[in-house]
């Protein structure tokens, strides 16, 4: 067994990116198949547009049209493409300056070898079918390849403004031996927490060091599963990617034996009645459905106790 | 060893909106960046180096923006700094552009913070999920909600007091051209807005902004030829853990310790009387009285009582966020770079409508992360003593 436990958590979101009048003038050429670079002060022409001249540090407003043929002035081969690239078999990014221009820029070279590209190769645009004004429109091909219909240029009237950028990133989560060692009580029905050498405060989850003295803190302590409310928040928002619908009572929950408050739901009182000093005990999900999970426990619900005096958990505050 | 003085002589910032689709990221920036340039009367050309904040990449999904934004910002050929430290940002990217002209290392630094949260969603990027802990995370506003309650509890702060707070910073946007929510607010509105993380209302909480700030730092020669520098008198950043047993959130230890510091540097004894404008990072309303005692402005647990008597209301003891503060402005990594560069604009007596008459020392605060991050600086029409 694995000292440590881990699981897959993924971090996707659709970017919206407001592209600005320059990268937006490169963008509505790219939807109307045409290539706009500008014309910085220095005289060279460049492609996509820099933002800002590179000399004069002014907004570029000199655009050039530029053809659909180039030159590969150097490229890498992608012998095992990923997700999202252009191409699902391999094949070659290239640096490529577009006839006219005075720089290269780098995209897709439709070639399935790397024999079929070399530095000094002319290539040429091949435009999508439906372009939507982002760079996947384009990808380039020899320019000995058999022609394919080339799409009319077109123009609209509105200019592109914002591209929708996916992020999409899988990660492995791992949890620290000492977290990994609480979460493997939990899937025992136990709530394991541990001490500091140096202050004696105890830390559930515990981690791998005391954060006020710096010290491992080894000494396993193992918590009851009743606790006393210190302080709360109710909440009413609903957002993107919330995993609990509400309302609902996140609250920090100071177990009995510790001395930081675990974050967790309050549930079976009404919303109005939770209050600090108020007395929980957890309500453990049915064995079957148990984990290495803190979600083994369902909620906290009130033990009809007394309310914990205020002295008992101001220091929580 | 003694620093070298400092002062901004430039401040620039954007118009402050829920969504800037008219401009990219460096477009943003350099909105920021052009207007305090001008206010400064120099160009690109003469800064010696670029120091850039902001808060975290997954705002906008862009790792490392300053990568991409060295040329457009430029830095080409200069040295190119980046600061983080989530959502004091703002005022640490300040203080390290500072301390390279007090250091002596150069003498004229451009600093730049920004965010662009239309780009993605905060509340999201703030609340992804970590396995096999319970979900009930819910963005900046669950974290901050339970430790306002702790302080309401604590202080026993009558409950309008977030309300006074929000009004008054809504109500002082109207005089901040800048300003992303410009709108007059009553109490009674703030009150019957929605509670959503109880006890945070909507109207109590800060927008999501897209917007950007920037302050040109000088040496004391070049400050010389300015007409109205803003001499930096403190400067001071603190950090503690995020969490640790029996810390205080409410009145936290690396802010106490800051201030402490802060007033210590620029020759302050009663910061009250001695400070005449004071730039807060205020994203809940309940944070002002919070800030005001952890900062010494008030004992401890008196913090509200300055709120409610009116105190921190333009012509009150201490004028808290004559700007509209962050409640009115959140462009999260520039926030901090606001209150801070707001703070120089009160000295040197350019806060426009939002003026306090005769402002001579600010304070401009920022805090960040789960309260654990803090940066402050104070800054005055005068050139310092010390």
């Amino acid at each position: 067994m694995s000292r440590t436990l881990s699981a897959p958590v993924t971090v996707a979101f659709d970017y919206t990116r407001s592209v600005g009048p320059v990268l937006g003038r490169f963008l509505t050429g790219l939807r109307d198949a045409t290539f706009v670079g500008a014309r910085t002060s220095d005289g060279r022409v460049v492609v996509p547009p820099p933002e800002f001249d590179p000399v004069t540090h002014a907004a570029t407003t000199d655009f050039v049209d530029l053809p659909d043929t180039g030159t590969v002035t150097s490229w890498t081969w992608v012998s095992e493409p990923v997700a999202g690239q252009p191409f699902d078999r391999p094949f070659a990014f290239a640096l490529v300056t577009l006839d006219g221009a005075d720089a290269p820029f780098l995209h897709a070279v439709d070639v399935t070898s790397p024999e079929q590209i070399s530095t000094g190769m002319r290539v040429r645009a091949r435009w999508a079918a439906e372009r939507s004004g982002q760079m996947t429109d384009v990808v380039f091909e020899p320019a000995d390849a058999p022609d394919t219909d080339a799409p009319a240029r077109a123009t609209a009237d509105d200019p592109v403004t914002g591209i929708v950028t996916p992020v999409h990133l899988d990660y492995t989560y791992a949890a620290s031996p000492e977290e990994s060692a609480f979460f493997r009580g939990l899937a025992e029905g136990r709530i394991l927490g541990q001490r500091c050498p140096t202050c004696q405060k105890v830390y559930v989850p515990p981690r791998p060091a005391c954060p006020t003295d710096g010290v491992p803190t080894v000494e396993e302590v193992e918590l009851s599963d009743t606790g006393t409310v210190t302080t709360f928040c109710i909440v009413n928002v609903p957002f993107l990617g919330q995993k609990i619908a509400p309302p609902y009572v996140s609250a920090y929950i100071l177990l009995d034996g510790a001395d930081i408050a675990l974050q967790h739901l309050i549930l079976d009182i009404p919303v109005e009645e939770i209050r600090m000093g108020l007395r929980v005990k957890a309500v453990w999900k049915p064995r079957e459905e148990w984990g290495t999970t803190i979600e083994n426990i369902s909620h906290f619900a009130p033990t009809g106790d007394p309310d914990a005096a205020y002295e008992t958990y101001q220091h929580h505050l | 060893m003694a620093k070298m003085p400092a002062a901004v002589i430039g401040v620039g910032q954007t118009h402050h909106r829920a969504k800037r689709e008219d401009v990219s990221m460096a477009g943003l920036c350099r909105e920021a960046m052009d207007r305090a340039l001008a206010d400064a009367g120099m160009t690109l050309d003469e800064i010696d180096a670029i120091v850039v904040g902001k808060a975290p990449d997954l705002f906008e999904g862009v790792m490392m923006p300053e990568l991409y934004l060295a040329e457009a910002l430029g830095a080409a050929g200069k040295p190119l700094l980046r600061v983080h430290t989530a959502g004091s940002v703002g005022g640490s990217t300040a203080i390290v552009a500072s301390s390279l002209v007090q250091s002596g290392v150069h003498r004229k630094v451009l600093t730049v913070a920004f965010e662009k949260q239309s780009e993605s969603n905060a509340m999201w990027a703030l609340s992804v999920p970590v396995p096999f802990v319970m979900p009930v995370h819910a963005g900046a506003g669950g974290y901050f909600a339970p430790h306002v309650r702790s302080y309401i509890r604590r202080s026993g702060a009558p409950t309008h007091i977030g309300a006074i707070v929000a009004a008054k910073d809504r109500t002082n946007a109207l005089d901040n051209p800048y300003a992303h929510l410009r709108e007059e607010k009553t109490v009674d509105a703030v009150l019957a807005s929605q509670m959503l993380w109880d006890p945070i209302r909507y109207e109590e909480t800060c927008p999501s902004s897209d917007g950007a700030c920037a302050l040109v730092i000088a040496a004391e020669d070049v400050a010389a030829a300015s007409p109205n520098p803003a001499w930096i008198h403190g400067t001071v950043m603190r950090s503690e853990p995020t969490t640790a047993a029996e810390r205080d959130q409410v009145n936290p230890q690396a802010g106490r310790d800051a201030a402490a510091a802060l007033w210590k540097q620029a020759g302050i004894t009663n910061p009250i009387e001695e400070i005449d404008a004071a730039e807060i990072y205020v994203p809940f309303s309940w944070f002002e009285p919070m800030w005001l005692e952890n900062l010494g402005f008030a004992a401890e647990g008196a913090g509200w009582k300055l709120t409610e008597a009116g105190e921190t209301a333009r012509g009150g003891r201490i004028p808290v966020n004559c700007s509209g503060g962050v409640l009115s402005s959140n462009p999260i990594g520039a926030s901090g770079m606001l209150r801070f560069g707001e703070a120089a604009l009160q000295v040197r007596g350019a806060a426009g409508d939002h003026q306090v008459d005769g402002a001579r020392r600010a304070l401009g605060h920022a805090y960040g992360g789960g309260s654990q991050f803090f940066s402050m600086w104070v800054v005055g029409a005068d050139k310092p003593t010390n």
